[in-house]
């Protein structure tokens, strides 16, 4: 019974060889560009090392500090982030952008790395604050020409999926080795975000 | 048993390459495979994310808030739409205004980030006005075509079926988590609407 399975097996498999090599490319969407829309919004926020180290720092700090932090976090970090972006689309001018991200960075990265535990509204606004210095530097960074349903999903996916990435990385907290190397990790994030804040001074 | 497999599967991939060679290249557009105006209208649906969106926040919403709701936005929207779209099959071009697209974007995905507690007439309004609104954009753009009624009618269904899968879906959460993640799902949506809003304001 089984050299038949076999058989229809590589019979699948060589179909479906010759299928893929030969299918031409498919022109499905009805409006062009769209695609390239979201997929330039997705890219947009995991393209600069400075933005993802603070988005998976948020992630992290939730995980450690538990619920509702682990949920209250990654609610509202996309909601004033996409403040923050609005302002930068708008022109609303906002100061010391790029000081900004390198400190969230390093703050988040310290308080993961000390384990430090502020009430949850403080947290929130804590992570809040900077979420603005963000969303401000996508949205000034904005690439013409796109669908803006399209790029703005795009974007604010991504940035929900890096806390989610970090909340994931998180859940080892739960372990004492655990717990170790989410400080180790939240020490590596702050050293990153000071190399960014010389950067920006330099 | 394998052998005879085996000495049929040349024969196999020679005629799956012949079929494969003489494919036509593949026209999706529903234009020119004549699927249809009611399938017209279900692919337009759901190739339109500025429609879907909405209708899957206020899919969420509904479910969220119970058994109750989902019911209500299941029967509302739909009708609502088809109603909406029959008045702009009459009308003229009416191009979709971004800042309104934008506050339903905002609104719907606010009050689910938030957990809202709408009451029923809340989700009813909401579902009311959302179908009405979009049903009119999209039948204004039908407004060209013979059978654009018949279109709008496939739109709706296809309303019909992603809400009542989503809200039931949601309906059945019961693990926190699994609530808490529909939540951040309003959150996003909320989040796009207000990028979206700073979008219209840029270009305007």
């Amino acid at each position: 019974m089984r050299a038949p399975r076999y058989g229809y097996f590589r019979q699948a498999i060589t179909l479906a060889v010759i299928v893929f090599v030969c299918a031409q490319s498919a022109f499905a969407h009805p409006q062009k560009g769209e695609a390239v829309g979201f997929l330039t919004g997705f890219r947009h926020p995991i393209s600069g090392l400075d933005h993802v180290l603070a988005m998976v720092a948020v992630g992290l700090w939730g995980a450690q500090l538990g619920a509702p932090a682990i949920w209250v976090l990654p609610v509202a970090f996309p909601l004033v982030m996409a403040f923050g972006g609005m302002l930068g689309l708008m022109g609303v001018p906002l100061p010391g952008i790029e000081y900004g991200i390198a400190l969230s960075a390093v703050l988040l990265g310290a308080a993961v790395m000390f384990e430090v535990r502020p009430p949850l509204g403080l947290a929130a606004a804590l992570v809040g604050f900077f979420a603005v210095f963000h969303g401000h530097a996508h949205g000034t960074e904005l690439p013409p020409g796109q669908s803006a349903l399209l790029y703005s999903m795009g974007f604010v996916i991504a940035t929900g999926c890096l806390h989610a990435l970090g909340i994931g990385i998180g859940t080892v907290h739960r372990w004492a080795w655990g717990q170790k190397v989410l400080r180790f990790a939240g020490g590596l994030v702050a050293i990153g975000g000071a190399f960014f804040f010389w950067k920006a001074i330099a | 048993m394998k052998n005879m497999t085996q000495s049929r599967l040349p024969l196999y991939a020679f005629v799956a390459f012949g079929c494969v060679m003489y494919a036509v290249p593949a026209e999706a557009h529903l234009n020119s495979t004549g699927m249809g105006p009611f399938y017209d209208g279900l692919i337009h649906f759901l190739m339109s994310p500025e429609d879907i969106v909405p209708v899957v926040a206020l899919a969420l919403l509904a479910g969220l808030r119970g058994a109750n709701h989902g019911r209500r936005a299941l029967f509302t929207l739909p009708v609502a739409w088809l109603l909406g779209g029959l008045v702009g099959l009459s009308a003229m071009t009416a191009p979709p205004h971004p800042f309104i697209a934008a506050a339903w974007f905002l609104l719907i995905g606010g009050l689910l980030a938030a957990d809202a507690k709408v009451s029923l007439r809340v989700t009813t309004a909401l579902a009311a006005l959302l179908g009405v609104y979009h049903g009119y954009l999209n039948g204004t753009g039908m407004g060209q075509f013979d059978t654009a009624a018949v279109a709008l009618l496939g739109l709706a269904f296809a309303v019909f079926v992603l809400i009542a899968l989503l809200a039931a879906l949601v309906i059945r959460l019961r693990a926190h988590w699994a609530r808490i993640a529909v939540r951040v799902a309003g959150s996003w949506i909320a989040a796009s609407g207000l990028l979206m809003l700073g979008w219209a304001v840029r270009t305007r």
